[in-house]
């Protein structure tokens, strides 16, 4: 009797902690950043709170390559933590780090509360993490929500200033739509195979291929992650939600956003999915091209930089989904290596507009760039960098993430991908260029809020970046300290001549330095890449 | 001894790096060492080549495994002279930046420029697919900014233009050489080599198709008929001593990559479509020259006389004579018009200065007057230019024009029509500056001994070269004469 009691316990449900310690860590470290962020004192919710955020997501990305090469399924077949997760995580780990940074001195996290703030960004990671290791139907959609619902609020922090709220509540409704086009998706396709694990649904696909049922919930699936990953024509939202959420949050929503989504469409479509290949491809492919130009073809004439970096990330899903769309290990592989590019390229844009909007009080339009190559080079050669990669110019890292993306849609059978790829990058230099001429080939506009008298950034105002950081590490500094951000009103942002935001700057450099390296020597990204990639054994 | 090529390629961008952070006097002096040291390894590796010997000078090494990319390169017959006709005009351009310097930014300028000259070096020297392309690709990239930041006239636009329309084909190259590398031997793994890719040429149909992007972004790049339509207000707005470097040397990366690419990937395709290439660089010869005598613009009767002269260079790559002489002389004017056309545009500069500013040749006339060196050494290049018995050029023509009549007689027939249009074009410009009335704006004052040292280097180029010829075509002679071979098989 005993004997039997001690083989019961020992068989309970095994939990793999190792393999699941990322998570806690985005757990611990949430709550721990929204109870500090309660407390009173400025310093403490204005330098801590980043600063304990930062640690978390460290720590997050610390045990993450501690777990590389796990490749397990954990909490009975729930969650599968392998390359292709810890890869993702890394991205979101870098795209919430940046985003600390921008946000440090942004007026939305005062506005929404330093603690409250934070906690959400790290509770929306949390729910990538969960949703690019979701191995199963339900664990996809608490992801899918934990990822959502945060960023809504997010959206909506720069309280005071309508677009902001606007914003939020689109995303909001149309966040929502597509939720439950997912979830319906979810259930008819549970319907179909009887099971929610991804196993489960792999079992079944060859015969269930003709099947109404699994048939509209691929597509129904289909349609709600296209939302999330801002595919033509479920784009919609994109520009609107990218134009009024504050600089920062926009710019982690890029980035992460976009990864995630790609994670889980990877994930779902070429483990579950894999032998309804036929069925889905097909329809995947042509998204991938209405996408590319749509997006592309959206994003010229947009003279508000974050309405055209929406278009621009429209018009880059289009071509990273050639890479789920030939279902191989070097698709994959091409994937995960322009999700991690598309992060710098786009984070290194997202930090010279956030400076610019504090800077000139034009907000995010194309001409707050004007004359930046003559007076701040630190600010204009990140941009152009940015610019250039992602149009592909060589000596970029978007160079080799486009030669990777053709080269695995080519190498199984969808050449004409390939070519839709280079043929959206040719009308994409329409638009891109156009912020480089900005940059280096228009004059500063007389009205302008970009003091000449300011001392630019450059090398030799060293001086300047200590004193700011020295002084933003003050206690006794209050509201003052905040740079009023995103169109803010213009007599703020008229205060700030001297203007000094070592840390986005340190965003934009960092970002164009990695854009460059791994444009010159991208081998140590490829082979994380392959990693990831090898994950998928079954696959070529 | 093996010269390290990388030293080669990168030495230019190293001093470019150092000139944009130095001030502005001293800026285009670390650009001219820059330029100086590759200049000296050129020299080197010409009285160290060995004719018979194919690849020399190879670096080899690993650089991206995933994708099959290696870091290879390598001098042989097809590519030693196009790089020193390369470091020759950058150390022309140099010396001009010293003597004229950009009146702002000046290291900036100086940084783009010598960016300018290892994507060009790079470009020559790659032996691997992707790499060739990656440079390429590069090559626009500084002189974007060169005519965005320092153009003349509405810059921002021609500089757009520019890009767009070489990008557009340059994309679609990238695209094919990716297939090419994934298509061929596709049970090995995926390699941009291209002497592998050449061992193992591609089935016809796919042959087409790779052949179509490749001569797209090499027409785009030279350009030819109908492709010119960048190239009028590029030429307008570009800074001249880019323009001189621009005109001189990257339009020929295009007809290299002809000779270096299209004919030994894709020999089968080469067969069926040269005769299209034919048609294409014979309107062009036709169309540069007329538009060339009918344009007032100096710097746009350059431009089109260049269509021309790349259409004589493109008609003989693809003449496909038995003996291999019209792509021997393709090779050989390559060399020579970039010589000619370098010192020409340096010309334009000094009439400009003396006809107040304007480059229109309406307002020129009579400068000779109290100048007669620069008269003469502006002869010297315009008799150059229209291919006068004795010049370099004399000896590239008459072999393009040879491969050319043993294969298509009647497009030869018509093309050396364009050899006489040249003479025109050639002696309309030097007679409308040079003697006439002297125009109401031209002060005619000689050249200074500044100008000089731009000047009289490159004339003296052009005679040397003039006088022995056979230099460039005995080490290029093997090399083409195979890769011809290799596609009438």
């Amino acid at each position: 009797m005993s004997s039997v009691f001690a083989q019961a316990t020992t068989k309970g449900p095994p939990i793999n902690w190792e393999a699941l310690s990322p998570f806690i860590a985005l757990v611990v470290g949430a709550c721990v950043v929204l109870l500090i962020g309660l407390a009173r004192g400025a310093f403490i919710r204005r330098q801590v709170v980043p600063v304990l955020t930062l640690i978390t997501l460290g720590v997050t990305a610390g045990l993450g390559i501690w777990q590389w090469d796990t490749n397990e399924a954990i909490i009975s077949g729930a969650l599968k933590v392998d390359n292709l997760t810890l890869a993702l995580t890394m991205i979101f780990v870098a795209g919430g780090i940046a985003a600390t940074f921008l946000s440090w001195r942004s007026i939305a996290t005062v506005e929404a509360g330093e603690g409250e703030y934070y906690a959400l960004m790290l509770t929306s990671i949390l729910g990538m993490l969960v949703l690019v290791a979701a191995n199963d139907l339900v664990v996809l959609f608490i992801g899918f929500e934990l990822l959502s619902i945060p960023l809504y609020v997010l959206c909506a922090t720069h309280m005071r200033r309508e677009q902001s709220l606007e914003s939020g509540l689109k995303y909001l409704i149309i966040g929502s739509v597509g939720s439950a086009t997912l979830l319906y998706g979810l259930a008819l396709l549970y319907g179909a195979a009887g099971g929610t694990n991804y196993a489960d649904i792999a079992a079944v696909g060859s015969a269930m291929a003709d099947d109404v049922l699994f048939l509209t919930g691929i597509a129904l699936v289909m349609a709600g992650l296209a939302f999330k990953a801002s595919v033509a024509p479920f784009h919609q939202w994109t520009p609107d939600v990218y134009e009024g959420a504050p600089t920062p949050v926009t710019g982690f929503m890029a980035v992460a956003t976009k990864a995630a989504a790609f994670g889980v469409i990877i994930r779902l479509f070429d483990v579950a999915l894999i032998d309804a290949t036929v069925t889905w491809a097909p329809a995947f492919a042509t998204l991938a091209v209405i996408t590319i130009i749509v997006g592309n073809v959206g994003a010229i004439g947009q003279s508000s930089l974050k309405r055209m970096l929406a278009y621009s990330s429209v018009a880059q899903a289009g071509y990273m989904i050639a890479g789920v769309v030939v279902t191989t290990q070097l698709g994959i592989s091409a994937v995960v290596f322009y999700l991690a590019i598309y992060v710098v390229m786009n984070l290194g844009a997202f930090a010279v507009i956030t400076a610019r909007e504090r800077e000139t009080g034009l907000g995010d339009d194309i001409s707050s760039l004007y004359g930046l190559g003559r007076d701040r080079p630190l600010l204009a050669w990140p941009m152009t960098i940015s610019m250039l990669a992602l149009a592909g110019f060589p000596v970029t890292a978007g160079f080799f993430g486009k030669i990777y993306l053709i080269n695995a849609a080519v190498d199984n059978g969808y050449a004409w991908l390939g070519v839709a790829i280079v043929i959206g990058s040719a009308i994409s230099l329409a638009y891109y260029l156009r912020v480089v001429a900005a940059v280096w080939m228009r004059e500063a506009p007389a009205t302008s809020l970009t003091l000449s008298a300011r001392p630019i950034m450059a090398g030799g105002s060293q001086e300047a970046d200590d004193e700011a950081r020295a002084a933003g590490i003050e206690p006794g500094a209050d509201t003052g300290r905040v740079i009023a951000d995103d169109f803010a009103e213009p007599s703020i942002a008229v205060s700030g001549p001297r203007l000094s935001q070592p840390e986005v700057v340190f965003v934009a450099i960092v970002c164009s330095i990695v854009t460059i390296a791994f444009g010159v020597y991208p081998e140590p990204l490829m082979d994380v890449a392959r990693d990831a990639g090898a994950a998928f054994s079954s696959l070529l | 001894m093996t010269i390290h090529l990388s030293i080669l390629v990168f030495f230019p961008l190293i001093a470019g790096l150092l000139a944009a952070f130095s001030p502005g006097s001293l800026a285009p002096k670390i650009l001219l060492i820059g330029t100086i040291i590759p200049l000296v390894y050129t020299a080197y590796m010409i009285t160290d080549f060995d004719a018979g010997a194919g690849l020399q000078h190879v670096t080899d090494d690993a650089w991206i495994t995933e994708l099959g990319i290696r870091y290879k390169l390598g001098v042989d017959g097809l590519n030693l002279w196009l790089i020193a006709l390369t470091t020759v005009i950058a150390f022309a351009s140099a010396i001009w930046l010293i003597v004229r310097p950009p009146a702002e930014r000046v290291g900036l300028f100086c940084f783009h420029f010598a960016l300018g000259e290892t994507a060009v070096l790079g470009a020559f020297v790659s032996q691997d697919l992707a790499l060739f392309v990656l440079f390429f690709d590069l090559m626009l990239v500084p002189f974007y900014f060169l005519v965005g930041q320092w153009g003349t006239g509405d810059r921002a636009a021609a500089a757009l233009k520019m890009v767009i329309y070489t990008l557009v084909g340059s994309l679609l190259m990238l695209a094919a050489a990716v297939a090419t590398a994934a298509l061929t031997n596709p049970d090995a793994p995926i390699t941009f080599v291209i002497s592998e890719l050449q061992a193992n040429p591609l089935p016809e149909t796919t042959q087409k198709w790779l052949f179509i992007a490749f001569a797209l972004a090499f027409l785009i790049k030279m350009p030819a008929f109908p492709f010119q339509g960048w190239m009028p207000d590029a030429y307008k707005a570009m800074p001249l001593p880019a323009l001189a470097f621009f005109s001189g040397v990257v339009s020929k990366v295009a007809a290299y990559g002809f000779l270096k690419l299209v004919l030994p990937l894709f020999p089968a395709a080469t067969n069926d479509w040269n005769v299209i290439l034919l048609v294409l660089a014979v309107i062009s010869i036709l169309y540069g020259s007329i538009q060339a005598f009918t344009q007032t613009n100096a710097r746009l009767i350059l431009g089109y006389s260049s269509v021309a002269q790349l259409g004589f260079i493109t008609l003989g790559i693809f003449a496909m004579d038995s003996d291999a002489a019209g792509a021997q002389g393709a090779l050989l004017q390559s060399i020579n018009h970039g010589l000619v056309v370098a010192p020409l545009f340096f010309v334009i500069a000094l009439l400009a200065e003396r006809a107040g500013g304007s480059e229109d040749i309406r307002d020129y006339g009579g400068i000779a007057f109290r100048a007669p060196i620069l008269a003469a050494l502006f002869l010297i290049v315009a008799l150059a230019t229209l291919a006068m018995p004795g010049s370099a050029n004399f000896a590239g023509e008459f072999l393009i024009l040879l491969g050319a009549f043993s294969s298509v007689q009647f497009l030869a027939f018509v093309a050396s029509v364009g050899v006489i249009l040249a003479s025109v074009y050639a002696l309309r410009m030097y007679i409308r500056s040079m003697h006439n009335r002297v125009g109401e704006k031209v002060t005619s004052f000689e050249m200074s001994l500044r100008d000089g040292l731009v000047l009289v280097p490159l004339v003296i180029a052009i005679i040397a070269f003039a006088l022995y010829p056979q230099l460039a075509l005995d080490a290029g002679e093997a090399t083409v004469r195979s890769t011809v071979e290799a596609v009438l098989r």
